[in-house]
């Protein structure tokens, strides 16, 4: 009769640990990184810098964004066609939205509402009500759309797609398309600046960032890179943030393992730093004094301190980090 | 067959269907048909733009597409890109492995999807495309059907027909305003003393096949190879190939054999495999077998424990099945929606063909083919082809350059250019002919 009862006595021990740990001080600043290959989201606690939190989410999580106040996480489980809705503080499964099918990306209006999302397999994007779960609008694009950003204004959404080689302009008003503008191939990602002056569209194929001007939609530049000692076939544009008061500007370079540091007002390329493999989404933390980059091939995030322009940690996390949302 | 038959009554039907209004939540979202059953019935660009662009009110009236690029100004008329394709049956094998047996819609189901991507992205600029496919038996002649084709209007024409089917259709037309693309014939000759201007090679070569496998071999130290040739022309040419390989890599040939158990050795290979293959020692066995008609008989049935590889076992090629990264899953999965089928290398050579033109239409927005010739030639055209890195076509011989795709049956090993083999223009080029090797003179 002894044993039971010890395992029960452990159990409970190890009840209360996992307690503790799934609660700490909720002080610092987390972050929460989408794992595409073993289906699981990691939390970091920006603190410590320590992993503090596995969470099994549906199948194939890629995009991760927040609500504007912090407190939602939303997560595309791509494979099993859904938004999954997550507590911040508690970690746990809130809801889940629609999404149409094989969502890849999505961007929230500012005010928190609705979700705009990118299907890739069918050539639209699905606009939903994040509060009562309502189709909104379905918006034919061009194929393979993924990358999404938004104005600080919320009227216009830009979606790329990637084999059409477009970034469509979308009037938020009326969910019409306005304007479509060519850039390289396989365009992936598109950010707004946050004084809504400038829209950064990179493309991974191409090997350029376009930067728009908003008032014409036309390309005021196309920023290209080089990085001695790597062949210019590896230097693949994805990810892009940048700061809000306009001074830098960061850019993921996937399979060529760099982030880019480039002035937003010059458009010039000043830094390039070494960090994990397929380096694929960036992440800032609230005071944005520090930037987190997925890496997909090394299965880690890397630790970036911004003021110095410093790669300083890098961080085991699950299979396949895809992308990365960082909450107070 | 003529793929556009019906499109127009499919248009119609859609349009009465769907009344434009796509702010509520219909049963059945038209874009969701749009994506299965009106690209997949080539409905003209207008009809789609009319239906999804107009407000609801007008939606049944297909003029003034909003959708189009800004400024107006610069907007060429509406263009339209018609592509022809001519795929002659091949001879089949003395025998077929199940899991080999080529669907009826073998690769013109890549050049189906490759339209429908086509108009996806070319109704934002009033651009249309068009197909019209046509099949030839064995023993009938391609020559007619392509020159049927060009007089119908096509202007870009694919071709999977043997090398000098190919050859002679490209000096019929060597004086007609036509882009012809060469998606079926591997031969090593079409790109080096055959090459013909007027012709563009979308199909990698057989030497950027067994190029892409010598460098795997290398990289692995598998140095030794043991040739072994099947019976057709074309298994002599792959073993060309082989041979040149090893020599440019630094590949050894430490045995060749001419396979000689007839065509079908199914039923004896366990015992004729490994008399067959006492050689001595070796580390890959390199089968020449393009009909398949021994090759996969052979692994496991060695007198050594060693792999296979060639156009059996390990295999170079443009494409696999099984082929994931790079978003090649997303292409997967179109092909797979409409086909219920997995898409095969020459399902994807088609595809290839067909987005060529239209990925240089997108830019030049313009059908003619001296003006799409020029840009598939220019600096500024890059092809997107699932495989991590753009194709582009090589200016001294048309050669598509491309990663080559090393799979086994059930899964991608690898892809080529291996890391560490260099050039000083692009890796892509350490795959087949280089500009100092080409005999190419076009005219």
């Amino acid at each position: 009769m002894k044993r039971p009862v010890t395992l029960a006595a452990g159990l409970a021990a190890l009840a209360g640990l996992l307690m503790i740990d799934a609660l700490p001080a909720q002080a610092g600043p987390r972050a929460f990184i989408s794992n595409e290959r073993d289906h699981t989201m990691s939390v970091l606690d920006m603190d410590s810098l320590k992993v503090i939190k596995t969470i099994k989410t549906g199948r194939r999580p890629r995009g991760i964004t927040a609500s504007p106040d912090g407190k939602l996480i939303y997560l595309c489980a791509s494979d099993d066609s859904r938004i999954e809705v997550y507590d911040s503080q508690t970690m746990e499964l809130v809801k889940t939205l629609r999404s149409g099918p094989d969502p890849e990306l999505f961007v929230l209006h500012p005010s928190g509402n609705p979700l705009y999302i990118a299907n890739e397999d069918d050539n639209m994007v699905t606009v939903v009500n994040v509060n009562n779960n309502e189709l909104v609008a379905e918006i034919p694009v061009g194929v393979e759309p993924e990358g999404m950003g938004v104005s600080p204004d919320g009227k216009y959404l830009v979606n790329t797609s990637e084999t059409t080689n477009m970034a469509h302009v979308i009037d938020t008003s009326n969910n019409e398309i306005i304007e479509n503008i060519l850039v390289d191939s396989r365009p992936r990602f598109a950010q707004f600046s946050h004084d809504g002056k400038q829209l950064w569209v990179s493309s991974e194929v191409g090997g350029t960032v376009a930067v728009v001007d908003p008032a014409t939609w036309k390309i005021v530049k196309k920023i290209s890179f080089k990085i001695p000692g790597v062949a210019d076939e590896a230097i693949q544009p994805v990810g892009i943030r940048l700061t809000k008061d306009g001074s830098k500007a960061f850019v993921a370079l996937g399979p060529a393992n760099r982030v880019a540091v480039i002035d937003p007002k010059t458009l010039e390329v000043e830094k390039y730093l070494l960090v994990g493999q397929r380096v694929w989404q960036l992440g800032f933390t609230p005071d944005e004094k520090v930037l987190v980059s997925t890496n997909g091939n090394s299965n880690d995030v890397s630790i970036i301190d911004v003021a110095s322009e410093k790669v300083t940690k890098s961080i085991t996390v699950g299979r396949a980090p895809w992308g990365v949302v960082i909450v107070p | 067959m003529n793929w556009m038959a019906g499109a127009a009554t499919a248009a119609r039907l859609l349009s009465s269907r769907f009344p434009g209004s796509r702010h509520g939540t219909p049963a059945l979202p038209p874009s969701r048909l749009l994506a299965s059953g009106m690209l997949a019935a080539g409905l003209s660009v207008s009809c789609l733009l009319g239906l999804f662009a107009a407000p609801p009110a007008l939606a049944q009236q297909p003029a003034s597409p909003p959708l189009a690029a800004k400024p107006a100004a610069t907007i060429p008329p509406e263009q339209t890109f018609n592509i022809g394709v001519v795929r002659q049956i091949p001879e089949l094998p003395p025998w077929v492995a199940p899991l080999q047996m080529p669907p009826d819609d073998l690769g013109i189901a890549g050049a189906e999807l490759g339209i429908r991507d086509n108009l996806t992205s070319g109704r934002f600029l009033k651009l249309d495309y068009k197909l019209t496919t046509e099949t030839v038996p064995t023993d009938g002649d391609p020559l007619p059907v392509a020159q049927k084709l060009y007089d119908a209007g096509n202007r870009f024409i694919l071709l999977d027909v043997p090398a000098d089917q190919l050859l002679r259709i490209s000096d019929a037309m060597k004086d007609s305003d036509v882009i012809l693309l060469n998606v079926g014939a591997p031969d090593d000759r079409l790109r080096q003393e055959d090459c013909r201007a007027n012709v563009f090679h979308i199909v990698p070569s057989r030497s950027m096949l067994t190029d892409a496998l010598a460098q795997f071999l290398i990289t692995k130290r598998w140095n030794n190879w043991f040739l072994m040739v099947g019976r057709t022309d074309a298994d002599k040419l792959y073993a060309d190939a082989v041979r040149h390989s090893a020599k440019k890599f630094g590949g050894k040939i430490v045995a060749e054999k001419v396979w000689d158990y007839g065509p079908d050795a199914r039923a004896t290979a366990q015992s004729e495999v490994p008399r067959g293959t006492q050689v001595g020692e070796y580390d890959m066995l390199i089968v020449a077998d393009e009909l398949g008609e021994f090759g996969d008989i052979l692994p496991y049935n060695t007198w050594l424990s060693r792999p296979v590889a060639g156009t059996q076992g390990l295999m170079p090629l443009s494409w696999h099945e099984t082929m994931e990264n790079w978003a090649a899953s997303q292409l997967q999965s179109r092909f797979f929606k409409t086909t219920k089928r997995l898409m095969r290398p020459l399902d994807y050579q088609f595809w290839e063909g067909v987005v060529a033109i239209g990925s240089a239409g997108i830019k030049t927005r313009n059908s003619d083919v001296k003006t799409v010739r020029d840009f598939m030639l220019g600096p500024g055209y890059d092809l997107p082809v699932f495989k991590g890195v753009a194709a582009t076509f090589r200016g001294w011989d048309h050669q598509l350059r491309q990663p080559i795709v090393l799979a086994q049956p059930t899964n991608m090993v690898s892809l080529s250019p291996q890391e560490g083999f260099l050039h000083q223009v692009t890796p892509l080029d350490t795959l087949g002919f280089d500009k100092p090797e080409t005999k190419c003179k076009f005219n």
